[in-house]
This record gives structure tokens, C-alpha cells and sequence, in this order.
């Protein structure tokens, strides 16, 4: 076990590397509002993060990310375009015991908010992770979120389709399992299938007081809606198996960046809306080349970035100790637009950063952990 | 040194679990004075009787505190992380049967499965500003497996008590409880996803792996084991 000391002072060697680049350290409360977070996280923070309870302020969560209160700060106080950086612990529950990840972890983080130039500021943050974190001889992985957006805004399917894809693009099983249904792989429920017949028999109002007495908040006429919302859903075209490939072809690209984005770019033929992603993501390589970043050495994944960064919309990335996925990234950050947005309450901006694990990285540097 | 078993302090699961160990030769029943939470055993050696509540018997189990210990599977799963790495579940003993499931107002004619609850917590929280509320005791056992099954926007309500009338109370939307015929449900209008269940629960004995099973405890489960007829596979 790497000691505190230690590891803060290689926290503040790497602020200081941090506030090179022009950012101002900020500090934020370790005690945050729950609210906040389980708007934007969902129930499964409360596994995550630990709660506790304030008298006066209500529930609260000892902060399990540095993001939220900085991007808050930033909406509330700060002038564009603005850079921030900070170190402090953060807190995390463990269900498991699992080597490199502990209730309390010291995280050092950088945080651009700019609306000039999206694939310099990504590549001014990437290559300068990279560089911090060279000794180590970690590995790289990224990709971009934007790329699965655009493709499912591309598809030829309903407004209401296409909000459900998005709202479990975080979630690949349930997405793949909307995705099957919507193109007819799968098939329909027994109990979905005998509703709908009965639908032809009776009214969507006759069918809800048939089945019992309205009890609850979630009122008899949101339960009509939402049949007549499937009825107008099973009516609805099937996505064509040629759509759906595109989606899946992009899931699985795995290559180094420029090999990946060629790959893109033939994908994109068949769907143009994927074309203006496909250009940022040259952009970003083209900026990531002139900060003198070696590409070959990254692996670029179509998926990446799916399953735990649930905030980053756009460009993700990561740097892993090779050979040891059972570790954490020492590493990860991301461009978060949506998550400005949302909490800016409509204002957008645009934000890319990242965190690095000081503690890992010393232990890595010492051994294995 | 002595082995602990520890065994639920009231009700029909106490009086079942004596039932079940006097089936196997052991004779455990609790002293003459019915206010004192204390025990006997008969029919084995070094056989020392923790009469606990049920629900206490898990933290028991990973304390270390006792070596054997009889609670509803159900209680183990929601109240020990990784529940495995400390328990060993020994034989399940066929009594207790209940069935954590997720109900929903019966006149909810659109909800059926999980992926319409999850498409019916969308809408719900698009409409009234909040997310769609679940009442439960269980909140460890309901959010692993609404996280696993991709189910979002959703809250968990706490309720120890009196669940099924939550959702009348205007309270909760939904609930997640334990149930053994499912008539408490239906008499408050409420019906079990068909995907809805979570885990058939019973009356199991679990083994703890915190104990001291050194000076003497282990030979004392060796000839307990073999009366109960349990054999294990491996372990310790």
C-alpha cells in the first residue's frame, strides 16, 4: 500500500503540471447534494456512492466525482472560456473487494470549458495525459460516443425509437435488445402480442378499466397513452437489416485510429448522418498528430466508453496498465456537452477533461499493486 | 470450544427450524421459560444453541460470531456484500418459501415485463418531473437486478412495512416485496411482472467462513454434518 503522503505529493506534482496549461485549481465540498446526482446518474449511484443524511440540507452523497460541483461552479460563476483543475479524494462504495479501487481515492483532474476549436482542446488534454503518464507505459484506448449518436439519429426509424436507442446507449444489452425488436430479431411478447389483439376488440380505455381500478400516481389516461403509443410502435416499419449493420459494424471497429477511421468512413457511406462525426473525429486525429502523439500506439474501439463513463457524449479515453485488466484506468476522461447542458439547465457549453489516479499510478511505478 | 448455530428466536420459521433438526436426530428446543432467549441441544456433542432474529443472523454469519447459521436466503443476498466470499450456503431446508417480485397496479395494462416498466418509468418521469418510485426493504436485491435487466429512471422508496399499500398511498408507483402466495397482492391490485422475480427464497443453512473453525468447531461440524446427512464439496 502506497502511503498518503506519497500520493498527495504526487497529486501536486501533477496539478502542477496541470496548472501549466493555464488552469486554476478550484476546490469543491465533499459533502454534495444527492439530488443532483441521481437526477443525472440514475438509482444506481445509491450503489456507488455513499450517502448520508444532513439535518438541514437533506440527503447527501460524499462526492463520488470532482465533475459535477466543477461544471456546477463554472454554470453558476464562471466566465468562457475557463480551465480548471483540482485534486482531492473522492468516494466510492465497494461491494467487492477488488485490487486498485478503494473507498477513498485521491483523483487529480483538468477540466476545459471552451467553445472554440472541440479537436485541439481534446487533443491538448489527451497529449498532455499522455505525456504525464509515459513513464508508466500504460495503455491507450479511445473512441467517441458521437459516432454511436449520430448513427442512431441516422436511422430511418421514429422520433420515439430513436429517443428510446439514446436513452440506453449507456446500457448495451438493453440497447441491443430495443435494436432487435425494432428491426424484428426478436420476438414479440406473448403478453404485448394479446394486448395489442385486443385492442381490436375494444378501446385502450376499455382494456385499462377492465384490468382494474385506477390505483397510484401513474394515471389510467398515461396508461392509455403509452398502448396506443405501442399500437402506433407495432404498426411502425421494421429497421432494415442493412441499418442495423451499421450500427453493429460500428460497435465492433477495433483498430489503431487511422485504420479505424477509415473503416468509419466507409461505414458512413452507407449512412451520410454519420459523416459530420466521422469529420470531427479526423479533425481530432489531425490535432492529436500535430501535439506529436504516436497513434499506432492507441487502439481506437467503436464501443468504447459504453458501459462506465455514462456522462462523455463525445471523444472518450483511457490508459491501462497492460496485462492487468483487473486494475481500473489510471486514467480516463472525455468530452461531456449533454452533461453541461443539463446542468446549466438548457445553457450549453463545451467541456473535455479528464482524472488521473495518482495513487495507482505511484503504485504501478513501485510494483504491482 | 464449542460450535454456534444460530437459529431464528420466534415464530413458525423457529418452530420450523426445530422440526427440521429434530427430523435429523437433533433435538434443539428453547428453555422451559418461554421469555428467555435461550436453548438446548440434545444429539450431539458441543452444539451450542444463538437464538437471533432471523434478520440479524446474516451479520452474525459474517461477523464470525457464530459457525452455522439458519435464515431465509433472501436476507443473506440483500444484507452481505458479495454475500459469497463470507457465507457458505449449506442445504436449503425445503420450509419459508417466499418470492421477492416486482409488482405493479394491476390496471397498468402496458406493463408486463421489465422492458415496459422501464418504457413506462420513461414517460412516467417525462410527465411528472420525478422518477418513478419503487417501494422495497430489499434495496440491495432489487437495484442489482433492475441494473442488471437495464431498467432506468426509477427510485427506491424505502418500506418496512405494509408495502402493498404503497402505491393506494399515492407513496410509490410500483413495489418489490416478498411473497408467498401472492394473495396480499392481488387484494391490493397489484400483479407480478412476468419477469418480475427476483429470488425464490427459503429457509437455508449457511456455514460461515469468518468463524474460528480451529479448536475444536471443526470436528464438531464433521460429526454434525454427518447426521444432518450434508456433505460438502471442497470447501474448508
Amino acid at each position: 500500500m502506497t502511503d498518503k503522503a506519497a500520493i498527495r505529493a504526487e497529486a501536486a506534482r501533477l496539478l502542477a503540471a496541470f496548472e501549466e496549461t493555464g488552469a486554476v485549481p478550484v476546490e469543491a465540498e465533499i459533502l454534495q447534494p444527492a439530488g443532483t446526482l441521481l437526477d443525472l446518474y440514475g438509482e444506481d449511484i445509491r450503489a456507488r456512492a455513499f450517502t448520508t443524511d444532513d439535518p438541514l440540507q437533506g440527503e447527501m452523497m460524499l462526492r463520488p466525482d470532482f465533475t459535477v460541483p466543477v461544471v456546477e461552479a463554472h454554470m453558476r460563476e464562471g466566465a468562457e472560456p475557463a480551465r480548471y483543475c483540482y485534486a482531492g479524494e473522492v468516494f466510492r462504495r465497494q461491494e467487492v473487494a477488488r485490487a486498485g479501487r478503494a473507498a477513498e481515492t485521491m483523483q487529480v483532474g483538468l477540466e476545459f470549458f471552451s467553445r472554440a476549436d472541440p479537436a485541439a482542446a481534446d487533443a491538448e488534454v489527451f497529449a498532455l495525459f499522455s505525456e504525464l503518464l509515459a513513464p508508466l507505459g500504460l495503455r491507450a484506448a479511445m473512441g467517441d460516443i458521437g459516432l454511436l449518436t449520430a448513427a442512431v439519429e441516422g436511422l430511418g426509424a421514429s422520433p420515439r425509437r430513436r429517443a428510446a436507442l439514446m436513452r440506453h446507449l449507456w446500457r448495451p444489452r438493453r440497447f441491443k435488445a430495443l435494436l432487435d425488436r425494432y428491426a424484428g430479431r426478436s420476438a414479440v411478447p406473448p403478453a404485448r402480442k394479446a394486448l395489442l389483439e385486443g385492442l381490436g376488440r375494444r378501446s385502450a380505455e376499455e382494456l385499462v378499466a377492465k384490468a382494474g381500478p385506477e390505483i397510484g400516481l401513474r394515471s389510467a389516461s398515461e396508461v392509455v397513452a403509452r398502448i396506443k403509443a405501442l399500437a402506433e410502435d407495432a404498426a411502425e416499419d421494421r429497421l432494415s437489416a442493412a441499418e442495423v449493420e451499421v450500427i453493429d459494424d460500428l460497435l465492433a471497429v477495433r483498430a489503431d485510429p487511422e485504420n479505424a477511421l477509415a473503416r468509419l468512413e466507409d461505414i458512413a457511406v452507407d449512412m451520410p448522418a454519420m459523416e459530420p462525426a466521422a469529420a470531427r473525429l479526423a479533425d481530432r486525429l489531425d490535432a492529436l498528430v500535430k501535439r506529436g502523439v504516436d497513434l499506432s500506439a492507441i487502439e481506437f474501439e467503436g464501443s468504447y466508453g459504453r458501459t462506465s463513463m455514462e456522462y462523455y457524449d463525445g471523444f472518450v479515453f483511457g490508459f491501462y496498465a497492460p496485462g492487468r485488466p483487473d486494475l481500473p484506468p489510471v486514467a480516463t476522461g472525455g468530452r461531456y456537452d449533454a452533461l453541461c447542458s443539463r446542468l446549466g439547465g438548457g445553457r450549453s457549453i463545451e467541456a473535455v477533461g479528464g482524472v488521473i489516479r495518482p495513487g495507482l499510478a505511484l503504485a504501478l511505478t513501485e510494483g504491482a499493486p | 470450544m464449542t460450535l454456534k448455530l444460530g437459529v431464528p428466536s420466534k415464530g413458525r420459521l423457529m418452530e420450523k427450524t426445530f422440526d427440521w433438526f429434530g427430523a435429523r436426530g437433533l433435538d434443539i428446543r428453547r428453555t422451559e421459560n418461554e421469555r428467555e432467549y435461550a436453548g438446548r441441544v440434545e444429539g450431539a456433542e458441543g452444539v451450542e444453541l444463538v437464538l437471533l432474529s432471523a434478520g440479524e443472523i446474516p451479520r452474525e454469519l459474517e461477523a464470525g460470531r457464530i459457525h452455522l447459521g439458519v435464515t431465509g436466503s433472501d436476507m443473506v443476498r440483500e444484507r452481505l456484500a458479495s454475500w459469497q466470499d463470507s457465507v457458505q450456503e449449506l442445504t436449503r431446508m425445503g420450509f419459508g418459501h417466499a418470492d421477492l417480485v416486482l409488482a405493479v397496479p394491476a390496471f397498468w395494462a402496458d406493463v408486463d415485463t421489465l422492458d415496459d416498466l422501464d418504457a413506462a418509468a420513461a414517460a412516467f418521469r417525462a410527465e411528472h418531473g420525478f422518477r418513478l418510485r419503487i417501494a422495497t426493504k430489499y434495496h440491495r436485491l432489487v437495484r442489482e437486478f433492475l441494473r442488471e435487466a437495464g431498467v432506468a429512471d426509477y427510485r427506491l422508496v424505502d418500506s418496512q412495512g405494509a408495502t402493498e399499500g404503497t402505491v393506494r398511498n399515492g407513496t410509490a408507483e410500483a413495489i418489490a416485496d416478498i411473497t408467498s402466495t401472492g394473495e396480499t397482492l392481488r387484494a391490493n391490485h397489484l400483479r407480478i411482472l412476468s419477469d418480475g422475480v427476483m429470488h425464490r427464497s427459503q429457509a437455508t443453512l449457511f456455514k460461515s467462513r469468518r468463524s474460528d473453525w480451529d479448536g475444536g468447531a471443526r470436528e464438531v461440524w464433521r460429526g454434525l454434518g454427518n447426521l444432518l446427512g450434508i456433505s460438502e464439496r471442497g470447501d474448508r
